[in-house]
């Protein structure tokens, strides 16, 4: 195959291709009909009227009035994913963008199955930063393959030689005879052609739409008008509108609640027990809102989690003195390392757990019939959300749709498919009488949801005489997000991947390391949170190495770029980020102590460094600006890996200032962005990215922003003040003591 | 209890009780559902709308205080709204979208009231309007670039 970028090996996407095709037929007046047709050599072929039929593929259709269809298998949450995969099509396609539109998927694997997250094809889902990754080649056959067919079925309508055809910006011509047409002049003679065996892609040098600076997203119109439709905004005849009420304590569970005196309340239509929790069903989302007000449930709490945070942190403190550890990495001989260092830094780290507080609270709609359950939402993780909606419904997988809506932002909470359960036990509470829209408030989000997790790391470090970093053990304290999940088969050697990974050893050389891991238990259920364990392992990792390059007394900088052996992408993101922040240069004054801070950090396949400037008075820290480099390998849509960068910038710095749950006696202390403040317009920084341009296939950008925010700017509060940070959120108050 | 209330230009009678807040009144009973819930308390600021030219927060507003004009961002219409919506739009502003029929609306009341808002101004404004997605520059930017738009467009004789 000609001009393939360089990826990690799996399956042949040629034969995917063309094993499996949709064939779609059109019933003059009736509306359409897909039927699924895998075919080998044989293709099958569905009959109809030839002017009415579709060109179809699993990623790409083309209707007879030109429009061209993207089927996205992945959920657009604000990443911009559906622009990304429509630009990779519409390149190899030769479409015109101003005929793309997109559709969400249906549940069906391994048709759409996210092909880097299980490489047997089981789980359709968006997550890990890897939605343009593993979709890239993958598309680009898809596009490229339908437009040999749309190209040979020009050439057999115009009884020319297929090389002599051309296509660009939706038309095909054939030059010599000075004709050409629409795509959608050929849909239904290419649904017959047979699809090609082999086709070449586009080499990079002659991208028309990747990689261009600015291609207006697909969504942006309907999201600047109020037009596009969330899981919430679904309206069906004779819907009613549940709420749920769960014990205060994780793990609580039913042990009776008082029914006649809701049922008495304006609107209320029912009052069920699903699951440890009640769910209120109401006429309007207001009525049940007051209803759920004056309902009275009494909890068993007995088995539930009834500690508080420092009772938490006291015990990861404690296994992490212990020997109970499963190791993570190792190299050289740590001991006698440290034996021979001349100088050492200790240093324990607390974290707290985190909300992911997007800002459309959980929802799903659901109509449940005998031998049907349709559910509306922001599905994240469709294959496993079919499972445990049918599990919950009584029925057979095939029995389940989901209809895949936009999400108003995710950051990983709706990878789990509570919400979906909850809602479709609702229903099967109530024998399916009626669609049931059920919606979380802001306080069950922040109070009763899922967390990014508690963490605890220990750290000891050393250098030699010269000043190099010779030893590196860091003990890890914190609860597995794999175990006991669908995802169970990652753990590994007693190692979760999803807890660990990002230690400074992975991204440095470091000669003699040990790094281990202790499963924590707590009652607090946890969850992927933007950048998953980045999201603290960074931070641990970046303050370390910074406090290391101040002992040895070299710039931190350069005493990164010592550490980092043949990795070419970090030496050249951390050269670009010195020349774009001025880095030797000196910080203008202001009021205040200004300070500079960087970091480092490589995840999901994307290295990107960060320098934070801040400005701190008294206890207060004022982040000015943040430059960002960035190398995602080939940048398909330049401008939206930009707002992934700041929007992950904004994301870490929000959990960095400001985020933490605690808790009293079990019950989680926050209730609402009030006292869960996030960052606002008036907190935001300046912030500059830089892409560094790249040949590689394209790995994450959702993610890698995060991670670097929080050291970065905690190096730069100790450039500026001396003071160390040990413990998110930043409170100098706290660190000035300890 | 019966309501008559003007949204978009438009008489419109529901009946609910008194208390429910406007943003439930809108979406629930007159099926407008481009303006979002995101907390119920005022704090974030998606469910923001204009009442005789003010932005307020709909889910605090009970309906029976609801008696001015009110404007949601399917009735959005001037020549500030439209030069806001073609800011956000060539400006790639909106990520997740969900906060943003919000941010839109607050965005068009401040250039109402103030066609040559400072970053001061903006700031004030719209810092009642949370961004999850963090797409608080490209809003500056696009308030900014409303503010052109606006400024060089050429006045009727």
């Amino acid at each position: 195959m000609a001009n393939r970028p360089a990826s990690p090996a799996h399956s042949d996407d040629g034969a995917l291709n063309r094993r499996e095709f949709l064939r779609l037929t059109t019933i003059a007046g009736s509306g359409l009909t897909i039927g699924l047709v895998f075919g080998s050599a044989g293709c099958s072929r569905s009959e109809g009227p030839v002017a009415q039929r579709t060109l179809v593929s699993p990623f790409i259709r083309i209707s007879p009035d030109n429009k061209v269809t993207v089927i996205s298998k992945h959920l657009e949450m604000g990443q911009g994913i559906h622009t990304g995969l429509c630009a990779i099509v519409a390149e190899e396609l030769d479409a015109a963008w101003s005929q793309i539109e997109v559709e969400d998927a249906p549940v069906q694997v391994p048709l759409y199955a996210n092909l880097f997250m299980d490489p047997q094809g089981r789980m359709q889902v968006t997550g890990g930063s890897m939605s343009t990754a593993n979709s890239w080649e993958q598309l680009r056959k898809a596009g490229a393959t339908v437009r040999a067919m749309l190209v040979r079925a020009a050439a057999e309508q115009w009884a020319v030689p297929v090389d002599e055809i051309t296509a660009s910006d939706g038309v095909l011509s054939h030059g010599a005879s000075k004709r050409s047409a629409p795509f959608g002049a050929f849909a239904s003679e290419a649904a017959r052609v047979p699809i090609p065996e082999r086709v070449e892609v586009k080499s990079p040098a002659n991208f028309k739409l990747i990689g261009k600076e600015v291609l207006p997203r697909v969504d942006s119109r309907a999201k600047s008008t109020g037009r596009e439709r969330y899981g919430m905004d679904v309206m069906l005849p004779n819907m009613m509108t549940a709420l749920v009420t769960r014990s205060p304590r994780f793990g609580g569970k039913v042990k009776s609640f008082d029914k006649e005196a809701v049922m008495a309340l304006p609107g209320v239509v029912d009052v069920v027990e699903i699951s440890n929790a009640v769910a209120i069903v109401a006429q309007s989302t207001w009525q049940a809102m007051q209803a759920r007000k004056t309902l009275m449930v009494e909890w068993d709490d007995s088995g539930a989690e009834s500690r508080s945070s420092p009772e938490i942190f006291a015990e990861y403190r404690r296994l992490g003195a212990g020997k109970d550890a499963a190791t993570v990495a190792k190299a050289g001989d740590i001991e006698a390392a440290f034996s021979r260092c001349s100088k050492t830094l200790i240093a324990e780290f607390e974290f707290p757990y985190l909300a992911h507080a997007m800002m459309e609270p959980l929802n799903a709609v659901v109509k449940l019939s005998p031998d049907r359950c349709e559910i509306w939402t922001g599905s994240q993780f469709q294959s496993n959300d079919r499972l445990a909606a049918a599990e919950a419904a009584g029925l057979e997988p095939e029995q389940v749709v989901i209809n895949t809506l936009a999400a108003g932002g995710s950051f990983g909470r709706r990878g789990a498919p509570d919400y979906i359960v909850e809602a479709v036990s609702i229903a099967k509470a109530t024998a399916g009488k009626f669609p049931i829209r059920m919606l979380w408030t802001r306080e069950d989000d922040i109070q009763n949801s899922r967390y990014r997790p508690m963490n605890y790391h220990s750290i000891r470090a050393g250098l030699d005489t010269r000043g190099a970093l010779v030893a590196f053990r860091q003990r890890i304290v914190g609860q597995s997000l794999l175990a006991g999940t669908p995802l169970d088969w990652m753990v590994q050697g007693g190692v979760d991947p999803t807890a660990v990974s990002g230690h400074a050893f992975e991204q440095y050389d470091i000669p003699n390391a040990e790094i281990t891991w202790t499963q924590a238990n707590a009652g607090v259920p946890v969850q992927f949170w933007r950048s998953v364990q980045h999201s603290h392992m960074a931070f641990s990792a970046e303050v370390i190495i910074d406090e290391l390059a101040e002992l040895s007394g070299h710039d931190p900088l350069a005493f990164r770029q010592s550490l980092l052996g043949e990795r070419t992408r970090q030496r050249e993101v951390l050269r670009l980020v010195a020349e774009k922040s001025q880095w030797n240069q000196p910080l203008t004054k202001r009021d205040g102590k200004r300070g500079r801070g960087l970091a480092l950090h490589e995840a999901f396949g994307t290295v990107v460094a960060q320098v934070a400037e801040v400005t701190v008075t008294g206890e207060l820290v004022r982040v000015d600006r943040v430059v960002c480099v960035v190398d995602c390998g080939i940048a398909v849509t330049p401008d939206i890996v930009r707002a992934q960068m700041e929007s992950g910038i904004v994301f870490g710095l929000s959990a960095a200032l400001f985020g933490k749950i605690t808790l009293t006696d079990g019950v989680v202390d926050q209730s609402n962005y009030g006292d869960y403040p996030v960052l606002r317009m008036a907190d935001m920084p300046r912030i500059e990215v830089h892409i560094v341009p790249s040949a590689n296939a394209p790995s994450g950008a959702g993610e890698p922003g995060t991670p670097p925010i929080a050291p970065a700017v905690a190096n730069a509060v100790r450039a500026a003040t001396g003071i160390r940070i040990r413990q998110l959120p930043i409170d100098l108050a706290t660190a000035r003591k300890s | 209890m019966a309501f008559t209330i003007r949204v978009n230009g438009t008489t419109r009678e529901v009946s609910v009780d008194p208390e429910t807040p406007l943003l439930w009144v809108l979406r629930d009973e007159l099926r407008l559902t481009g303006t979002k819930f995101g907390c119920g308390m005022a704090m974030c600021g998606a469910c923001t709308v204009h009442m005789d030219g003010q932005a307020v927060r709909s889910c605090m507003l009970p309906v029976s205080y609801a008696t001015g004009e009110i404007v949601t961002i399917e009735g959005l219409a001037g020549a500030a709204a439209a030069a806001i919506q073609k800011a956000w739009i060539d400006s790639s502003v909106p990520q997740c979208g969900y906060c943003q029929s919000g941010q839109i609306m607050s965005a068009t009341a401040l250039l109402q009231k103030t066609p040559q808002p400072s970053d001061s101004d903006i700031d004030s404004a719209m810092t009642g309007n949370i961004c999850r997605c963090g797409t608080y520059q490209r809003i500056r930017s696009a308030i900014h670039s409303a503010v052109e738009s606006l400024r060089k467009r050429p006045v009727p004789k």
